[in-house]
């Protein structure tokens, strides 16, 4: 999608006001300016940075866990950690209706076709999380092992790893926020891919 | 008042005499072992006989003795009394050459999936199982991975850092 300045209700009158509207996750303001108007609010933004804002703050995870780091998954999701506060909320059960996919465990050779049919069920755009050592790696299972896929990236593309076996609820907290700035900075595959293929600079 | 192990003994080898072996009690739970053959006659025995009613399988799997010539494959049965609270293992030995075994799944439905995972890790052949397949490894896989045929790593190697590896 093009980068373009939009403009609602008409041309921006020269209201000195400014709504600066604050995402939950960093100091990062909403991507545009709010002018209000006697005829209604004006907004001015580029459009691609409202929908890397919303898509990045409604991130829908897959429920998907292959083993002991779906735990931490799910402590995550329960309300100490409560990943709800950052927009990922509603973890759904089908794929169809799925952003994100936390790979939260070992991906072992029964189950890699199975991991690649839900991630091509997902709609785009989707994101993929390799949760702990296995998902990146195969982990404790590198050695000597005859059932364990040797990180999930030999199965479908990761957006974010995170180290550890199993790691802290802070750290998913803090890759799923890091999944959030790689969108919000437009900094996303599909976009890279387009680019190469146009052989467009980007603006 | 649990059915106490000698009263099962007892009853047992009145049924078949001296054809049931090493009788033993790890941690109370009583253990035998059968010739290959007679399986389902020990657990049909152990499922009808009223006093017994052994009539839940908690357990089946398999172990590998690469060393016990014409025992190489054992066959482990755990059974459970669900009225009287008592637990029973029965042990059969097969050879490698013919790893042959008549199947429980008539007399325990939860065989079904037990033994075809025994199946999958030592390639023991359940004689009339419906439907032998492996069911945790994928299906192209030629070996039976838990089987004493492979050689340990060796323990001297130096390329894995151990702390990373918690030895
Ligand atoms: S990385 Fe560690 S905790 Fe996570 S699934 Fe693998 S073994 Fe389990």
């Amino acid at each position: 999608m093009r980068t373009k300045k939009v403009r609602l209700n008409g041309p921006s009158q020269c209201i000195p006001k400014r709504y600066v509207i604050m995402t939950a996750t960093e100091n990062k303001p909403f991507p545009g300016d709010v002018h209000p108007t006697p005829g209604g609010g004006v907004l001015v933004t580029a459009l691609d940075d409202v929908i890397n804002w919303a898509r990045s703050n409604s991130l829908w995870p897959l429920v998907f866990g292959t083993s002991c780091c779906a735990i931490e998954m799910m402590s995550t999701a329960a309300p100490k950690y409560d990943w709800s506060r950052f927009g990922f909320e509603v973890a759904r059960a089908t794929p169809r209706q799925a952003d994100v996919i936390i790979i939260a465990g070992t991906i072992v050779n029964k189950m890699a076709p199975v991991l690649k049919r839900l991630y091509d069920q997902m709609a785009d755009p989707k994101y993929v999380v390799a949760m702990g050592a296995c998902a990146t790696s195969g982990g404790p299972f590198f050695y000597n092992t005859y059932s364990v896929v040797k990180g999930a990236d030999h199965i479908i593309p990761v957006d974010v790893y995170i180290a550890g076996c199993p790691p802290r609820p802070e750290a998913l907290l803090h890759a799923l926020i890091t999944l959030q700035q790689k969108i919000k900075s437009g900094a996303v595959r599909e976009k890279i891919s387009i680019d190469e293929k146009n052989k467009t600079v980007l603006p | 008042m649990a059915i106490a192990n000698d009263k099962i003994k007892s009853l047992l080898t009145e049924q078949f005499g001296e054809s049931l072996t090493h009788w033993e009690e790890p941690y109370g739970m009583l253990t035998f072992t059968a010739p290959r053959d007679m399986n389902l006659k020990v657990l049909n025995f152990l499922y009808d006989t009223p006093e017994l009613a052994f009539r839940f399988m908690t357990d089946l799997t398999g172990i590998h003795y690469p060393d016990k010539k014409g025992e190489e494959f054992c066959v482990v049965y755990h059974l459970h009394n669900l009225v009287e609270n008592v637990r029973i293992r029965m042990k059969i030995y097969t050879a490698a050459e013919r790893p042959d075994v008549y199947t429980a799944t008539g007399l325990f439905s939860a065989a079904n999936w037990m033994e075809r995972e025994t199946y999958d890790f030592y390639g023991i052949n359940f004689v009339g199982h419906p439907d032998l397949k492996r069911v945790l490894n994928v299906d192209e896989m030629d070996y039976f991975p838990m089987r004493k045929e492979y050689p340990l790593e060796d323990q001297t190697r130096v390329d894995k850092d151990d702390e990373m590896f918690g030895r």
